[in-house]
Formats: C-alpha cells, sequence, structure tokens
C-alpha cells in the first residue's frame, strides 16, 4: 500500500450557529469554496491533479443538498477534471472524508485529494434532513432509538458521572480554548470574508472564557423532560434495565456549540507531492470504524481507537496527542475512562464544548487542530477521534513527518 | 338490515334498521347489505345527497369480533378489509354529499364508516359514546380510521384516539372535531343532515388537489415533533409487549405519506398482522369474552329467583368499607355503615363525599346528584340499624377474633335471609364461617383497593356457602357495576395467593443477588403495573409478615419459605421498613421528592457481579405466578381457567397482552412452558416446578 502523506490542512473559525452568528449570512457553498481556495492558494497548486474533492456533510438538503462537494469545487474555481463526492457519516462525516481519501491514496488508484467538511447549522439546521431511524415508528421501537442527550445523559449515569464532573470538565475546555486562542496557537484558520474581502470571522466566535461552574449551574438539564415526559429514559431502560433513574447532567454548556464551519485536507501520495513540490506535514498512520451499541450511542471512540492503534501497531502510550469531540463532556470523561487515558494528552486547546462542533466539519477541523498542535509543541504522533449517531466511533492516527 | 328511502328533495335515507335483540354490529351481513344498497344509490343518478341512519340506540358498536376471531389467514383477513374498505370508498366518492346522524353510541368500526361520510352530526346525549377502542383488545381500527381521522384533525390530535383508544361523549367529540355538528334531539339531527346536505362539499378533503394533513405532514418540522415523541411514549408505555399500538403508530407514519387508497393497503397490511396474531386472540377472548361472560352473570346459579338489593349494611368505614359504600350508594343501593365512632364513620362517608366532589370539579357530575347519592349513605354506631339490609359486608381489620365478633354481634340483629359477606382478602371463609351460627348465608367478597377504581370482585365459596348467597353476590356485583369471579376456599384464595408469589419472587431475586432496579425494570417490562418491591412497600412489608406469620401459625413453620421469613421480619423488627406507610421499606420515601430504591438494599444483600439477563428476571416474575394459578386449579380453587385469567388481569394487574396467567402459558406453548419451568426449577428452586397436570390440561374447551 502507498503512504498517504497530509500536505496541508485548513479549517475557518466556527460561526455561532445562530441568526446573529457572524457567518449566518455566508452560504455553505461559500464557506467551503473559502477553504477549497485557501488550501489552493497556500500549496500554490494547480487543482487539475486533484483527483476528487470529498466533503462530508450531514444535513444534505436544501442549499446543503445536491452533492455540495461538486458545486464547491467548482464554485471555488477547481479545474473542470475535478470531481466531488460528499458523505454521511453523521457526526463522524468530515474524518471519514479524510480516511475515505487515505483509502483510495492507498489503493493506488488516486494520487492527491482534497477532503473534508462543511456545515451550516444556522442554515441548515441539524435534523433538517430526517431521517427513518428517529421518525419511523417501527424502526425507532425495534432499534430503542434515543436522542444523543439521553444517550450522554446514560453514560454519565452508568459511569456515576456527577453534574459537577461534566461541568468542571466544561469549565476547563473554555479554559483551554481562552488560553490557545491568547497565544495565538492555531495556524490553519482561515477567516471567512465577504465578497469585499471584509472579514465576517476570523476566531472562533462560540467560545464562552468566562463560563465557571457557579454559572454552568444556572442551567437546568436540557434533555430531562425529553426523557421523563416523552419516555425516552424508560426506552433507554428497556436496553439498560440495571438503572433505576437517568441522571440527567448535560445542558448547552457542557456539550457540544451549534456553529457554522468548514474544513478540508489536501491528502496525496509521496510521488505527487515531490512532483507538485508539496511540503509533507504528516503521515496517516492508520483509521479505523466501528459501531457499537446503538442506544447508548456515544462510547464509540475508545474501540475506534483501539481498533486504529492495533491496526498500526502502536499503544495508547506512542500517541503524543488526542483529539475527541466533546459531543457531550460525558463521551470524552467515558473515553478517558475507558482507555485509562491520560488527561493532559487530551484536546489540549479546548474542544467542541467551548468551540463548537459543525457537524460534517468537526472532524477535519479536528485533524488540522492536532496537526497545528504536534508542529507546536514539536510532537509525533497525534490520534484523532469522534463518536457518531447510531453507535458508531471513527478514528485517525497521524504521525508527523 | 338497511332501508333505503327517498325524503324530500331527492335526498335519500341508509337506515340500518337491524334486529331489535343485537346491537348494530359490522360482520359479514352488515357488509354485504351495505354492499348491496350503496350499489342500488350509485344508480340514483338524481340523488341530492345521503343520509346514514340508525334505527337503534346506537348507530354501530362496532366490528363484529367473533367475525374477526375466526379468521385464519392472511388472505381471509385481506379480502374481508378491502372489502370494508372499497364498500367505504364508494360511499366516500359517490360524488353527493354524505351525512352521518350518530343517534348513539358509535364505536369502532362503526366511527369509521361515518368518517368515509362527509359530515357527522351527533346526539346531545352524554351517555353515548364515541371513539377508536380496537388498541384496548390489541387491534387497530382496520376500516380506515388510521388513516381518514388524522387526515380529518390532525396526526397530534387523533393520537389519544388511535393509539389509546380513548372513547368520549359527543359533547367532546365535536369539540375534537370527531364529529362537525350535534343535535338536541332526534327530529332536530334530522333537519340537521338534510340541510347540510345543502351547504357540505360532496368530497372529504383527501381526496381533493392540494390536500395537506392539517396541522403537518409526516415529514415536516411538526412531524419530527410529534411521531419520535409518539413513539417513544409508546414504548415506555407497553415495553414493546403489545403490538397493536406500534403498528397503528406505522400506519399513520406511512399512510399518511401516500394518497388514501394506498393508506388503506398500508392499514389492512397492519391490521391482517393484528388479528393473526396470537396475543390479541387471547386479549379479545379474555378482555372481551370471558369479562363479559363474568360481567353477564354466567356464574350465577340459574334457578334462584333474583332479589332486589336495597339496602346493604357495610361493617368497617375503613378504606375498604368507605370505597365500598360509595359504590353501593352510586349504584342508588341505600347503604348503612357502621364502625365503633361517629367520628370513623363520619370519614368514611367523607370519602365518597370526596370523590364526588372530584367528579363535579371534572364535570362528571350535578351537586344534586352528589347529595342524592350521600342521602343514600346513613352512618351509624349502632348495629341496629343493620336490620332490615339485604346484604351485609364486613370489611373491619384481618383478624379472625374482631370478625368472629362482629360476625356474632351483626347475626343477632339481621333476618335469617340476610346474607353476611366478609371483605378478606386471605383469610379462609370456612373458617370464619365457622363463627357463623348460618353459614351458609356467609360468603366472601374481596373487593380491591381503590374500590371505585379496581373493576375486579372475587366472590368466594365457603365450604356452606349457598347458592342463594352466591345468586345474590353476583346480583350486587352486577348492580355495582364490577366484574366478578367465583372462586372455591383456600389460603389467600386466588387473586392474593397468585399475587403474593409475584412479590415474594421480587424478594427471593433480591436474595439471589439480583440488583435492584433489574428486580424492578423487569417486573415492568414483563408488563406488569410496578415492580415487586414496590407493590411489597404499597402493601407494605408487615402485612407481609403478619401474612407469613398467620401461615406458621395455621400450617406450620414449613409451609413459608424461611430466607423469605428471615428477611421480611429482618426488614420489619430489625430496620422497622414498612413500606411506604413507614417512609422507608425497599425504598426511600423523601418528602422533597420521587421515592429511590434504598441503599439499604445493596448491604442488606450482596448485588452479585454476574446479573441475569433482564429476559430471565422477567420470565421468574410471570411464570412464579402461571405456576401458582395451575395450582389454584389443580386444588380447584379455581374452576375455570376463564376466571384466572380475568381476574389476573383486572384484579392483580398479570399483563393484559397476554391474556392472563393460563392464556400466557398457552402463547408460550405448554411445551415451552414446562420446559422452561424445569429449567427455573433446576436454577431457582423447585416453586417452579410445574404440576405434573400440566401436559395434558386444556384451559379453553
Amino acid at each position: 500500500m502507498k503512504k498517504v502523506i497530509i500536505y496541508d490542512a485548513v479549517r475557518t473559525a466556527r460561526g455561532r450557529g445562530k441568526i446573529y452568528g457572524k457567518l449566518h449570512t455566508s452560504r455553505p457553498i461559500h464557506l467551503s469554496q473559502t477553504v477549497l481556495k485557501a488550501i489552493q492558494e497556500r500549496n500554490c497548486l494547480d487543482t487539475s491533479y486533484i483527483n476528487d474533492v470529498i466533503l462530508g456533510c450531514v444535513s444534505q438538503v436544501s442549499e446543503q443538498g445536491g452533492c455540495i462537494a461538486k458545486s464547491a469545487a467548482l464554485y471555488a474555481g477547481y479545474d473542470e477534471g475535478v470531481s466531488g463526492f460528499t458523505l454521511n457519516r453523521f457526526c463522524g462525516s468530515g474524518l471519514e472524508a479524510i480516511n475515505q481519501a487515505s483509502s483510495s491514496i492507498m489503493s493506488g488508484y488516486y494520487d492527491l485529494i482534497v477532503a473534508g467538511g462543511v456545515e451550516s447549522m444556522s442554515r441548515v439546521p441539524i435534523g433538517s434532513d430526517g431521517g427513518a431511524w428517529m421518525i419511523d415508528p417501527a424502526v425507532a421501537s425495534q432499534t430503542n432509538f434515543i436522542p444523543q442527550g439521553i444517550s450522554a445523559d446514560l453514560i454519565a449515569t452508568l459511569d456515576h458521572f456527577s453534574r459537577t464532573d461534566v461541568d468542571s470538565f466544561a469549565v476547563e475546555s473554555q479554559k483551554k480554548a481562552a488560553i490557545a486562542w491568547s497565544e495565538n496557537r492555531f495556524n490553519s484558520i482561515i477567516p471567512v470574508k465577504d465578497t469585499n474581502g471584509v472579514i465576517l470571522l476570523d476566531k472562533d466566535e462560540h467560545m464562552r472564557p468566562e463560563t465557571s461552574l457557579e454559572s454552568l449551574n444556572e442551567l437546568r438539564p436540557s434533555f430531562y423532560d425529553m426523557g421523563t415526559k416523552y419516555g425516552f429514559d424508560e426506552v433507554a431502560k428497556l436496553k439498560y434495565p440495571q438503572v433505576e433513574n437517568i441522571n440527567h447532567v448535560h445542558h448547552a454548556g457542557n456539550a457540544s456549540g451549534i456553529v457554522d464551519g468548514a474544513s478540508v485536507a489536501l491528502l496525496g501520495s509521496e510521488e505527487i507531492g515531490k512532483n507538485l513540490g508539496l511540503k509533507p506535514r504528516a503521515i496517516i498512520k492508520s483509521f479505523s470504524m466501528v459501531s457499537m451499541d446503538p442506544t447508548i450511542m456515544l462510547t464509540g471512540p475508545a474501540p475506534a481507537c483501539e481498533k486504529a492503534l492495533k491496526v498500526c501497531g502502536m499503544n495508547l502510550a506512542d500517541i503524543d496527542l488526542i483529539e475527541i469531540n466533546e459531543a457531550f463532556a460525558s463521551v470524552v470523561l467515558h473515553f478517558i475512562k475507558e482507555m485509562n487515558a491520560d488527561e493532559n494528552k487530551i484536546n489540549v486547546n479546548g474542544g467542541a464544548i467551548a468551540f463548537g462542533h459543525p457537524l460534517g466539519a468537526t472532524g477535519a477541523m479536528l485533524l488540522g487542530t492536532v496537526l497545528d498542535e504536534l508542529e507546536r509543541q514539536d510532537k509525533e504522533t497525534g490520534m484523532i477521534t469522534l463518536c457518531i449517531g447510531g453507535g458508531m466511533g471513527i478514528s485517525t492516527i497521524i504521525e508527523r513527518i | 338490515m338497511f332501508q333505503l328511502t327517498e325524503s324530500k328533495n331527492k335526498i335519500y335515507h341508509l337506515i340500518m334498521d337491524g334486529p331489535k335483540d343485537k346491537m348494530h354490529v359490522i360482520d359479514y351481513d352488515f357488509i354485504k347489505g351495505l354492499e348491496k344498497h350503496i350499489d342500488k344509490i350509485e344508480k340514483l343518478k338524481d340523488m341530492a345527497g345521503l343520509i346514514i341512519l340508525s334505527k337503534h340506540n346506537e348507530f354501530i358498536a362496532g366490528g363484529d369480533l367473533a367475525m374477526l376471531r375466526d379468521v385464519s389467514s392472511v388472505e381471509e383477513c385481506q379480502k374481508l378489509t378491502r372489502r370494508l374498505h372499497r364498500v367505504l370508498r364508494k360511499i366516500e366518492t359517490l360524488g353527493k354529499p354524505v351525512v352521518a346522524c350518530l343517534n348513539g353510541t358509535t364505536l369502532g368500526g362503526g366511527y369509521e364508516v361515518t368518517l368515509a361520510c362527509h359530515y357527522r352530526i351527533g346526539l346531545s346525549n352524554k351517555k353515548y359514546k364515541i371513539g377508536l377502542p380496537e388498541v384496548t383488545l390489541g387491534l387497530l381500527p382496520g376500516a380506515g380510521g388510521t388513516q381518514r381521522l388524522p387526515r380529518m384533525i390532525g396526526i397530534q390530535n387523533s393520537i389519544p384516539y388511535l393509539l389509546q383508544g380513548k372513547t368520549v361523549n359527543p359533547q367532546e367529540a365535536l369539540k375534537d372535531g370527531l364529529i362537525d355538528l350535534l343535535s338536541d334531539s332526534e327530529e332536530e339531527l334530522l333537519i340537521a343532515a338534510e340541510n347540510a346536505i345543502e351547504v357540505i362539499v360532496n368530497e372529504n378533503p383527501w381526496d381533493q388537489k392540494g390536500f395537506s394533513i392539517p396541522g403537518g405532514e409526516v415529514q415536516s418540522k411538526s412531524g419530527y415533533m410529534v411521531i419520535p415523541g409518539a413513539t417513544a411514549m409508546m414504548s415506555a408505555k407497553t415495553f414493546g409487549n403489545y403490538l397493536a399500538p406500534k403498528n397503528i403508530l406505522s400506519c399513520i407514519y406511512e399512510g399518511l405519506q401516500v394518497p388514501i387508497d394506498r393508506a388503506l393497503e398500508i392499514e389492512t397490511s397492519y391490521f391482517t398482522e393484528l388479528v393473526l396474531n396470537p396475543s390479541t386472540k387471547k386479549m379479545i377472548r379474555t378482555l372481551f369474552y370471558s369479562m363479559n361472560e363474568c360481567k353477564n352473570g354466567v356464574h350465577r346459579p340459574k334457578d334462584i329467583v333474583q332479589k332486589e338489593i336495597k339496602k346493604v349494611g357495610i361493617l368497617g368505614a375503613g378504606m375498604m368499607g368507605a370505597g365500598i359504600a360509595y359504590v353501593s350508594a352510586k349504584a342508588g343501593i341505600q347503604v348503612v355503615l357502621k364502625d365503633l365512632t361517629q367520628e370513623l364513620v363520619d370519614q368514611g362517608k367523607d370519602y365518597s363525599a370526596k370523590l364526588l366532589d372530584k367528579a363535579i370539579e371534572k364535570k362528571r357530575l350535578t351537586p344534586e346528584k352528589k347529595s342524592t347519592i350521600l342521602d343514600l349513605i346513613q352512618t351509624t354506631t349502632n348495629v341496629e340499624d343493620f336490620k332490615d339490609c339485604d346484604l351485609i359486608i364486613e370489611a373491619v381489620v384481618e383478624d379472625r377474633k374482631i370478625k368472629a365478633i362482629v360476625t356474632k354481634e351483626t347475626e343477632a340483629i339481621i333476618s335469617e335471609n340476610t346474607i353476611f359477606a366478609s371483605n378478606t382478602s386471605t383469610l379462609p371463609i370456612t373458617g370464619l364461617a365457622k363463627e357463623s351460627t348460618r353459614p351458609s348465608n356467609f360468603i366472601g367478597l374481596h373487593f380491591f383497593s381503590p374500590v371505585d377504581k379496581m373493576p375486579l370482585v372475587e366472590v368466594i365459596l365457603g365450604e356452606k356457602s349457598s347458592a342463594e348467597a352466591t345468586a345474590l353476590c353476583l346480583d350486587y356485583i352486577q348492580k355495582i357495576n364490577k366484574t366478578p369471579i367465583v372462586v372455591n376456599d383456600g389460603r389467600g384464595f386466588y387473586t392474593s395467593r397468585v399475587f403474593t408469589t409475584y412479590v415474594i419472587e421480587g424478594i427471593k431475586l433480591l436474595q439471589d443477588g439480583v440488583a435492584p432496579a433489574l428486580i424492578e425494570n423487569a417486573g415492568k417490562q414483563a408488563g406488569m403495573p410496578v415492580g415487586p418491591l414496590a407493590v411489597a412497600d404499597e402493601v407494605s412489608i408487615d402485612l407481609i409478615h403478619h401474612i407469613l406469620e398467620q401461615t406458621i401459625r395455621d400450617l406450620g413453620v414449613e409451609s413459608v419459605d424461611q430466607e423469605i421469613y428471615r428477611t421480611v421480619t429482618f426488614f420489619v423488627k430489625k430496620l422497622g421498613r414498612l413500606g411506604r406507610k413507614s417512609g422507608k421499606g425497599f425504598y426511600e420515601y423523601p418528602t422533597d421528592g420521587n421515592k429511590f430504591l434504598s441503599q439499604h438494599l445493596e448491604n442488606h444483600f450482596s448485588i452479585s457481579d454476574q446479573q441475569p439477563s433482564v429476559e430471565d428476571v422477567k420470565k421468574r416474575l410471570l411464570y412464579i405466578q402461571s405456576i401458582e394459578s395451575l395450582k389454584c386449579l389443580k386444588e380447584n380453587v379455581l374452576t375455570t381457567a376463564r376466571d384466572g385469567d380475568v381476574g389476573s388481569i383486572i384484579g392483580f394487574g398479570f399483563p393484559a397482552y397476554t391474556g392472563g396467567v393460563f392464556s400466557f402459558i398457552e402463547l408460550e406453548g405448554i411445551e415451552v412452558f414446562t420446559r422452561n419451568c424445569h429449567q427455573l426449577a433446576r436454577k431457582y428452586g423447585s416453586r417452579f416446578t410445574p404440576p405434573s397436570f400440566l401436559s395434558d390440561v386444556k384451559f379453553y374447551e
């Protein structure tokens, strides 16, 4: 198999996914165009060498529908010969795009791929694309469907994470994010501009560095009513009958924020890099996909990482930095507990609780984040992982060159 | 069955006029008759409109369950359903306005007929019921109800009717849009119908271009708000044990995304699945046929002349006595409520006043009616006031000595023909009757708490209880609108005896190291109303202790499970944890929040690391009840499986989807059940060993 080199990775700053968010006036195609253009310009790339543009995008309807990857490639001025495809692996979409690109390059059939993701959650809200799992009564009842928030609360219940545990984690995420920005640790964030070149957003907008345990304590658990009044807790207990009551600990302050953003990475074989004079930044060591119980849903990261480590013959101790998507605080706490992982290696610059989680874009954003930080700290190996709807988990391991 | 007549202005009347002694139901004759007349009507080119009405007090009471019960194949069911759909579609698409006059109760298939019309007028009589109760018998409205109702009133509004089988009076039906107009009398009803013909549109909205579901389509924001929540609530209530509500939701979800004719095909598939589902057949047998047999006097000795029950005397004005007084007075029977002090009887009567006030609050009763009912309850501390009662119901504490004293006192006053019934839940009647000078007049009437809500009364025959006593009690039960089962005497009779096994098995599970939450969830997920430990707390652990001690006194130490006895004694004597009434039992009862399982359980019982599957725990909790019921059958405490099935569901909450304790064995399959029993016996003890007669038992002829 061929080696897969990461030549570059860029991402937009993340805007609040609300109508007053700074990126709300930017169409998702514009966000995609922004990162596609940026990666082309940063690498002085002749786009006719690109074999494919792969974008992850979860809510593929309206302006995010109709294979936005191909439209974006065209709109970014890429060569007509560049194909495009959009994929949906829920929250893992962005990283799935990277892994799909890697497979194609490893096989030798492709040389150079731009892969990443896009999601404008303020313009195409989460859930806009519907889905049988959630709404079809036959499917939902047969498979004990519960919303992710209840799953996150279920994890906290089973692992005995208290409200203080999850809130403390959230406060830390915000603190780390604030420090990272104050020290300008992020090299690969691309400002989003309007048609006149006026900057709309160049810094993550969702952060709340002033967050404290006290301020979080004011927030009502978001999934209490849903769980108790609409029966989802009982559905969860069908699968987890050892649970007496679900402890609803999650709320907007300790879960990932709703934001807009886009990201891409430039991946290719060693040969094409040499031919085009690209500077290798890292290599893809391995990647993995797993699927677990869909009701608890969010416990995929640990087994996904185990699998990815095994594939490349590494141990957790060999990994210098880990980026795990902070979908909910309990997801990360559970990961740490299950992997017996070193907290100091995890999300050292904060995570989605502070920055937000633009569904389809996050995976590739985390790739860029860990790569920036490896370079900054001059470390070698990084692991990216996300929990995914349906019980899935995804992971990618990279190593600097 | 049908008559077609021409009224004025080319308006035709299709009149249902079936035999007077039978309610209108949709059976093969009905369908055939309807088809014939609709074919005729289709040819009436100059017809201005059609009015469908009934000559009976009811419009149509529903589909014929006997017809459905006998359906045995997919083809047969689909053929039948399609025929009905076809004729209703013909009515709906006649091209002429069709008005239904709901001049009485209109349920199930009957209401579905009216949904295929273009306008529905009800009669303003609160006694009449309108709705789609199919789900309560494990079925779904299979004549288009799952499709037309949500198309008419929206998905969310239709859910209580379709999913919970809610039935309402015409006033509420109007409010919820089930009907379009109310009339005050039959005459006005017809006039209103003829007026409606002039103005209404001759097709239903869903047959018109550009139709959209009121309140939002399935694949819309509102659909995504309503349907996942409805599914979860359904799962939370049924724990996946009932197919009907699930199929109804699928009918709504799938059917409302396609045109009506294709939607009816979808409904037919889901309906057919239910009709052929073994659980549905058991539910219909027990909840409809057996229940009606019990209600309609199947147990009553035929040759005893009916005697009017004018006055009933109630001994003891506690929770049970007060409740019995209430249901009796509500049925128009004079009540003499006696206890030791005036304060106690006043409290007892006040119980009725409070229930009646609640009914007034809910606009189900007028203040006048309340005083009429309350006036029927005479309170007293003097046993002399019992002298002209037709029936005495003793509801004093479960203590032989006290029961003996009041029996003697009362018998000294009452006439020789007065029947004396003891509302004991455990003490054998024959033994109590020994204190009676007229044991043939002595009988057991086991009411359930709360009396006003619980539909069952268990009639217990002592060795010497006479046919007259039985007949009178059954007449009384019918009068107070309860459902009887009749059992022979024995410790705990039938219901208490079997129900106790559920509670004891819960404690056994604890002793086996099963996690408390798993036990409780398994109970609920098996379909019992509450977990066994919660039940223990409700009935109180010291009552269980009391029963065990009484059993030891009567039958010796060997007669009770020693481990259980030790645990219960420990909880009562050492820990003082008596259950909810003492604020602590297996659960804790904080004053400022919901109860939760006590940490004490983890301390007292060593919870094992290896937990059994929930299926295993569910099996233990249900099987033990069926096995005990089998013993009741064998010992002739129960004389029919029917009474066992009915009593188990409406008496102690055995899950309805099983059809009852015996139907459950049939559902499992006798062979499988026996095999599982032996397996359970090997793992958990001989109490699971099935009675030997099981292999050739036939529960129903």
